[in-house]
């Protein structure tokens, strides 16, 4: 090897290790990138419990808490912590709205995904985003402007702030993630299905319902499964548009109070350690398990999809 | 161009006269684009009933093309135009009055890669009889031998029988694509497509997928796309050579392996170009 060479060579060798030490230095400062996500939910999961715990584990009764309906958390000579109503108030508003939702969000995958054409499938896409993104206290807006009279002359009810005005709002809310993962899961189903369907004379629609369908439904369920976190967790619209009424529905247009508002609402005039303070805390528990259970059997329910492709 | 003389009549099929047409494919100046592209020129053919008739020609040259065009499952695709007329059973198939469902009812497809949806093996083979009645003119018992007859002609009974529940994904691909062949045959198609039915088989599994095509013969009008000249050779009646969207040749799969009559054949089956 000649002078020149071997000098050359040295270069190499050293620029190589320094673009070894950048690399390294490059790969860390993602994986801590990666880890703080975890890092950051354990946080919060941390605190919001150490914030209840002390309430939780001593001095509430949970069964009472659980399962009976009186939430009178500032009264002067009987103070109960029930939040059966809110519960009741919580999921009857995200069932209905979820039953307004599925429909038309699963309806809007399918139509997005197999029917359209090229150029409305990239305008749509683009305002079901924008649906996405209009904040929550402008639907809440909407809920207690619009709605509110709205349901209140369409219905002939009194109050027009109920279930009913809640679970329109949250499923306009949810109908965007369900839009955008159900059309991901239908995009996931192989052409070849859609191919061999059609070659044996089969319509648009026998396509859909006898081929994609099934082969999808994993990919929908979890659609389904992010848009009830989403309802479940929703807090401003919920809070202007039920009326706020601890109060167990009987007909969709009764008003309630949900989980989420009662925090949103509560927490600011609770003092800080206080029984009331530390309860809204349990509830934040309570709506975290919620949504980790739901949020978890949509994983599962998607890698379940993957497992078998 | 030519089309199919008297020499290359097979022993087992009546030649016609060249006033009718023989009872299977035939097409005049059939014309397609694919946008400005255009994939088909001037194709016109006489293919027909009961043979295997294999498709050959270097990639691109427009068979695949062809071969779909007989479901007109190339329409998926919007930006497709076609010209020209297609009959099959004496029907211009692109007549304003044909229905595509019943059109594909009459003419299977089989695709390269085996495609089983992904249900169980028993409906895959009831899938086509589903679409096509409605539920109530449906009864077990009518499906239940219209799935045994199809599995075992395509000589998959014994293996499958006790276990016609599992999804048909898991089975292995040759059986996957014998599957694929069974599924067509309740409805009694007239013209079965194969699209390099055995590309993504091995040599036992193309075997099988051959012997099959065989034990169909006669009673379907088969039409195979391969790559592979040799299958192309053992396994057709005759044979059409494509170029560039053109036939080039179109005669017994013996004269045209043995003694073509164009010379671009000649080189092509020589490996010169392809």
């Amino acid at each position: 090897m000649t002078r020149i060479g071997r000098r050359r060579a040295e270069v190499w060798f050293r620029r190589l290790s320094w673009s070894r030490i950048g690399e390294a230095v490059i790969e860390n400062l993602i994986r801590l990138c990666g880890i703080s996500a975890v890092l950051f939910v354990f946080g919060i999961f941390l605190f919001v419990f150490r914030e209840g715990a002390g309430f939780l584990f001593d001095g509430l009764d949970i069964e009472k808490f659980l399962f009976t309906t009186e939430w009178y958390p500032t009264s002067r000579s009987n103070v109960r912590y029930g939040v059966g109503a809110l519960i009741v108030g919580t999921f009857s508003v995200t069932v209905l709205a979820m039953a307004i939702a599925v429909p038309f969000g699963l309806g809007a995958a399918i139509f997005v995904s197999e029917f359209c054409g090229k150029k409305l499938r990239e305008a749509l896409k683009i305002v079901i985003e924008l649906l996405a993104a209009i904040p929550s206290v402008v639907w809440g807006f909407i809920g207690l402007s619009v709605m509110n009279p709205l349901i209140q002359k369409v219905f002939n009810v009194p109050i027009g702030l109920n279930v009913f005005n809640g679970a329109i709002l949250l499923a306009l809310m949810s109908v965007p993630i369900m839009v955008s993962i159900g059309e991901d899961a239908l995009k996931a189903v192989p052409d070849a299905y859609r191919e061999a369907a059609l070659a044996l004379g089969a319509t648009r629609w026998q396509i859909v319902y006898r081929v994609l369908l099934p082969a999808g439904k994993n990919g929908l369920l979890a659609a389904v499964l992010l848009g009830v976190g989403r309802a479940v967790g929703e807090t401003m619209a919920v809070l202007m548009a039920t009326g706020h009424a601890v109060n167990i529905p009987r007909t969709i247009f009764d008003p309630v109070r949900t989980l989420t508002a009662t925090i949103a609402a509560e927490l600011g005039e609770a003092p800080v350690g206080s029984d009331h303070y530390q309860v809204l805390f349990i509830i934040g528990i309570l709506l975290f398990s919620i949504t980790f259970a739901v949020n978890l059997t949509a994983d599962l329910v998607v890698k379940g999809i993957r497992k078998k492709q | 161009m030519s089309s199919l003389g008297p020499s290359a009549a097979t022993p087992s099929v009546a030649q016609t006269g060249n006033a009718t047409p023989p009872a299977g494919i035939t097409t005049r100046d059939l014309n397609l684009w694919y946008g400005a592209f255009q994939a088909l020129q001037n194709v016109t053919l006489d293919i027909e009933h009961g043979i295997i008739t294999s498709l050959i020609g270097p990639s691109g040259c427009g068979k695949t093309t062809l071969l779909r065009c007989f479901n007109r499952v190339n329409e998926r695709y919007g930006y497709v135009t076609t010209t020209g007329e297609i009959k099959i059973l004496g029907k211009n198939i692109y007549d304003e009055d044909v229905s595509l469902v019943e059109l594909r009812k009459h003419v299977g497809m089989v695709f390269q890669q085996p495609n089983p949806l992904p249900i169980s093996i028993y409906e895959n083979v009831v899938f086509g009889m589903r679409i096509h009645n409605r539920r109530r003119e449906l009864n077990r018992s009518a499906t239940d031998q219209a799935v045994e007859t199809a599995l075992r002609e395509v000589g998959l009974w014994d293996d499958v029988k006790d276990k016609l529940n599992m999804k048909a994904t898991g089975l292995q691909l040759e059986q996957q694509q014998k599957l694929c062949i069974a599924r067509l045959l309740p409805l009694k198609p007239e013209v079965i497509l194969m699209d390099e039915p055995c590309s993504a088989l091995d040599v036992e599994g193309t075997r099988a997928i051959e012997e099959l095509m065989w034990m169909l013969r006669g009673r379907y009008t088969i039409l195979i796309v391969t790559h592979n000249m040799a299958q192309a050779r053992r396994a057709s009646d005759t044979c059409i050579f494509m170029l560039l969207g053109e036939i080039i040749e179109h005669s017994r799969t013996e004269d045209l392996f043995i003694a073509p009559r164009e010379a671009r054949t000649a080189e092509y089956i020589e490996g010169r170009y392809g």
